[in-house]
């Protein structure tokens, strides 16, 4: 074994692969990533103004969970992570399923405030045109 | 698994690590999740009050510049680089790392050099790109009249566009365009100026062999996963601000 216990307390080391292969694989898989969401804006650039809303945003989420893909390998692979032992791991990652409710709230809250602005509280109807 | 765990170990007994982790790599794991939950908040709060106005501005069209390519429009181009500046020096880094389970000292200072470089490539870039916001100039129909803006926290000539003398000029937009903007990009550039700081000292430490002394490179490992973090935001900004 290469690695080293860096204090006495310390049993375990998870095992680091001798070569690099793993290391550059991810890369490669991260550039992908990253080639694929770039082409899935440049479609919606030149696409402007003939998709629908639905599907705007449809591919705007597909964006969002490459984003996501991607961000599982930068922690899992480069921090190590996915090789520490599983509580260290839910540590982390439970708590972070804080963000499904902060985020979906608090987008629904804005878009509420949008409608009752447009609306007059819902005193009359939403002319607004949509732009995004 | 290199090293075999005892069944009989009690784990949160005291006399072990209850993650069988060293401390200082559970706290910096903690203090990561704690920013992660700030520039959560901030990305979130950007994203409410985006989705409570009509209008936006087009991040296609406030991006789309590149040094020395003058007026020409390149929407993504420039931010792009910038996304894989920062993973190529990720990659670097976990490099590092791995040159420091080796114990292999020259690797682990040709590789922080090369992170170390990357990062300031990136503060060049943002500094580039904030420049260019800051001083370039949009015409706006402000009370009748044009006016010319740059992108700044209180001004934002990316708004609503109309029809005035016969040509599309846009209007003020929401201001928080460019609070947002200068504040989550702001927050961030200054993650990886400290990023590239600790770098340096952990450069210097390799150089003078303190790890070597030490038995291991585990501080390669803590400076590591800080820049790991760095990139993991910057994913993030660059879905939030610029692709979406």
């Amino acid at each position: 074994m290469s690695s080293q216990i860096s204090s006495p307390e310390i049993t375990h080391a998870p095992e680091h692969a001798p070569g690099t292969s793993r290391i550059w694989r991810t890369f490669w898989v991260l550039s992908l990533l990253t080639i694929i969401e770039l082409g899935l804006g440049y479609f919606l650039y030149f696409q402007h103004g003939h998709l629908s809303y639905a599907f705007t945003l449809s591919t705007k989420l597909l964006i969002a969970a490459l984003t996501l893909a991607k961000a599982y390998y930068i922690v899992s692979i480069f921090m190590h992570l996915g090789d520490e032992i599983r509580n260290m791991i839910m540590t982390i990652i439970v708590p972070l399923m804080l963000f499904i409710w902060f985020i979906a709230a608090f987008l629904l809250d804005g878009n509420s405030w949008k409608n009752l602005r447009n609306t007059d509280a819902g005193s009359r109807p939403n002319k607004t045109e949509q732009h995004h | 698994m290199s090293t075999t765990i005892s069944t009989n170990t009690k784990w949160w007994n005291g006399g072990r690590s209850p993650f069988n982790i060293s401390y200082g790599k559970v706290m910096m794991w903690y203090f990561l999740m704690s920013d992660a939950f700030t520039f959560g908040a901030f990305l979130i709060s950007y994203g409410t009050i985006r989705f409570s106005v009509n209008h936006w501005a087009d991040p296609n069209h406030v991006f789309n510049a590149f040094p020395l390519a003058g007026h020409a429009n390149l929407p993504l181009v420039f931010v792009s680089l910038m996304t894989f500046i920062l993973i190529f020096s990720s990659v670097t880094m976990v490099l590092a790392v791995h040159e420091g389970h080796k114990m292999n000292r020259k690797g682990v200072e040709k590789y922080m050099v090369l992170t170390i470089l990357g990062g300031l490539a990136f503060l060049g870039c943002q500094a580039w790109e904030w420049t260019h916001m800051i001083t370039g100039d949009h015409a706006v129909l402000v009370n009748g009249q044009i006016e010319y803006w740059g992108t700044t926290v209180t001004r934002n000539p990316w708004g609503v566009e109309v029809m005035h003398n016969g040509a599309m000029v846009a209007t003020p937009g929401p201001i928080a365009f460019g609070g947002y903007f200068f504040g989550i990009t702001g927050f961030h550039g200054f993650h990886v100026f400290s990023g590239v700081i600790i770098n340096v000292t952990m450069l210097i430490k390799t150089r003078l062999g303190h790890f070597d002394q030490r038995g291991h490179y585990e501080m390669i490992e803590k400076a590591g996963l800080y820049w790991h973090f760095v990139d993991l935001v910057w994913v993030f900004v660059f879905l939030c601000f610029y692709l979406v």
